[in-house]
């Protein structure tokens, strides 16, 4: 079960929220070719390790959070606003 | 099946399994069996290396020595084989899905599932007592009923069930749950569960006595390539070399792909199961609640087998989040009250592909010499022989079985995803 310190909220329980998937990926600009909008909608990195996220609190402020999360032992490095700027979790990707 | 095939080469290490045989091994102190499969050290190159010894690994590796006369094949599998999802899953078969494509590729599965003992000389406990799966209003009884008509036209077979024949087919059954009363149910009479464990050492052991090297302990660190063309496999245990290799790694073929520098449309969830403690005969049907997700089986040791949804969220740690396992069990509860009075013994958790428009993968990756097996979401254990003979297929004819062209890779790109349920590019929703 997660604990995710919601900067608005505080900490709360995982139920309060729902996963929204890869926040890493950038939307291409509008004149790319398909092959990279394709890459964009499917293609993952599914990293073995540190993972930027989106979480929406649905059961809070219902605000889209970014969540630094990490795969294997769910230690989250850093929560923040969907436009804010998070530190990268150090000592790189252990996978 | 062996359409074209040569003449399977067998060599019987272990020797046939019968009841004369057991009969005998009785009589002379059991000291005649023979270990199952040979532990093979690895060579330094083959025609076919396959990656991962679970269940689609193994199946692959038999049905290419078989059916399809390629025997230079090793299985690397990074810890003794039979020890990952086809060894924790809650062991169901059946063929109940919506489009035609599907239909066919999951129906030739139980169709190759009916035949797989006597196919492999194995035990494999493969019980057809059928799958049931409840309704709760009449939209959703109206999708059911689309379903079994496309079942019953691409060949599967599927009834419908009235409250009283569903109340004396499983007498625990609460079909008055206040919040969601029973309606009725459809049955695949065919559908049913087999023993897991047996699945993957039945395929180990036809696949070894064919000649395919099964080498555990051996885990894949690298892929080597050379001017767009894979040439082998770096591994814990030296460089294989190979003209195919193909990624059997449910779970883990983002990471494995990754080793070729390529990115899947996949992510990886956990999807828990839970065993109870033994009980009495109590269910002796498969059983799917239709209104949440939730379902159920006996084992022949007595045991509860039951799950229900992922975890929704990426991760690759082998465990459950407890909510989810709270849900799963009030879920049980609604449809047979009667597990309110059982203990939970196991739970455990194992890691799914999830495809980004909820079908598997079995094709060619951006690679010239590498294929995949991968991307099951929670629906791979089914799927063994179908995906074991079709990935087979593409690996010796070079091209697509025709039941799984609907299951390639460029579908992503070209805009022809393959998306039952309409769900869109979200994994966690699959």
């Amino acid at each position: 079960m997660l604990r995710i310190p919601c900067p608005h909220c505080g900490t709360r329980d995982e139920v309060e929220f729902r996963y929204k998937g890869d926040a890493s990926v950038r939307r291409p600009a509008a004149e790319a070719e398909v092959a990279r909008f394709a890459a964009y909608v499917y293609e993952r990195d599914n990293p073995k390790g540190w993972h930027l996220e989106w979480w929406f609190h649905s059961a809070g402020c219902r605000r889209m959070l970014q969540v630094w999360r990490h795969t294997v032992t769910h230690e989250i490095h850093a929560v923040g606003a969907a436009q804010e700027q998070l530190s990268t979790p150090g000592g790189g990707n252990p996978a | 099946m062996s359409d074209n095939a040569p003449a399977p080469r067998r060599f019987r290490s272990s020797g046939r399994y019968s009841a004369l045989r057991l009969l005998r091994e009785a009589l002379t102190g059991h000291r005649g069996w023979k270990p199952a499969w040979r532990k093979a050290e690895p060579r330094k190159q083959y025609q076919v290396v396959i990656i991962g010894g679970g269940g689609h690994g193994l199946a692959t590796a038999y049905y290419l020595a078989n059916h399809f006369g390629i025997t230079d094949v090793a299985v690397l599998e990074k810890g003794p084989i039979g020890l990952g999802n086809v060894g924790r899953n809650t062991t169901i078969i059946r063929s109940t899905y919506y489009t035609p494509e599907n239909i066919r590729f999951y129906d030739f599965s139980l169709k190759l599932w009916e035949g797989l003992e006597q196919e492999l000389n194995f035990n494999a406990m493969v019980s057809q007592r059928g799958v049931v799966y409840t309704y709760h209003t009449d939209g959703q009884r109206d999708v059911m009923t689309g379903r079994a008509n496309d079942m019953r036209l691409a060949g599967a077979d599927c009834i419908e069930l009235d409250r009283a024949a569903l109340k004396s087919l499983i007498p625990p059954i609460s079909l008055d749950n206040q919040r969601f009363p029973v309606l009725g149910a459809f049955m695949q009479p065919r559908g049913g569960t087999v023993r897991h464990d047996a699945v993957a050492w039945g395929y180990a052991r036809g696949a070894s006595e064919a000649g395919v090297d099964i080498i555990e302990h051996c885990e894949v660190t690298g892929l080597r390539q050379t001017s767009g063309r894979i040439t082998g496999v770096e591994t814990t245990r030296g460089f294989i070399g190979a003209d195919t290799v193909c990624l059997a790694v449910a779970g883990h073929s983002s990471h494995l792909a990754s080793m070729a520098g390529i990115r899947l449309p996949i992510e990886s969830h956990a999807l828990q199961a839970f065993v109870s403690e033994s009980i009495k005969p109590f269910l002796d049907v498969v059983l799917m609640f239709g209104a949440g997700h939730f379902y159920i089986s006996q084992s022949d040791k007595g045991g509860m087998v039951f799950g229900g949804s992922t975890d929704a969220h990426n991760t690759y740690a082998q465990r459950g989040t407890q909510w989810i396992a709270q849900e799963v069990a009030s879920e049980g509860v609604a449809l047979l009250p009667e597990l309110a009075n059982l203990r939970i013994l196991r739970q455990w958790g194992g890691i799914m592909d999830m495809t980004m428009d909820g079908t598997p993968i079995i094709g060619r990756l951006p690679l010239e010499g590498l294929v995949m097996n991968g991307g099951w979401c929670y629906g791979g254990f089914k799927a063994i022989p179908a995906g074991g003979y079709t990935t087979a297929h593409l690996i010796a004819r070079g091209e697509p079985h025709p039941l799984t062209t609907h299951m390639d890779l460029e579908r992503f790109a070209e805009g022809r995803t393959f998306d039952e349920p309409g769900l869109g590019p979200f994994p966690w929703m699959h």
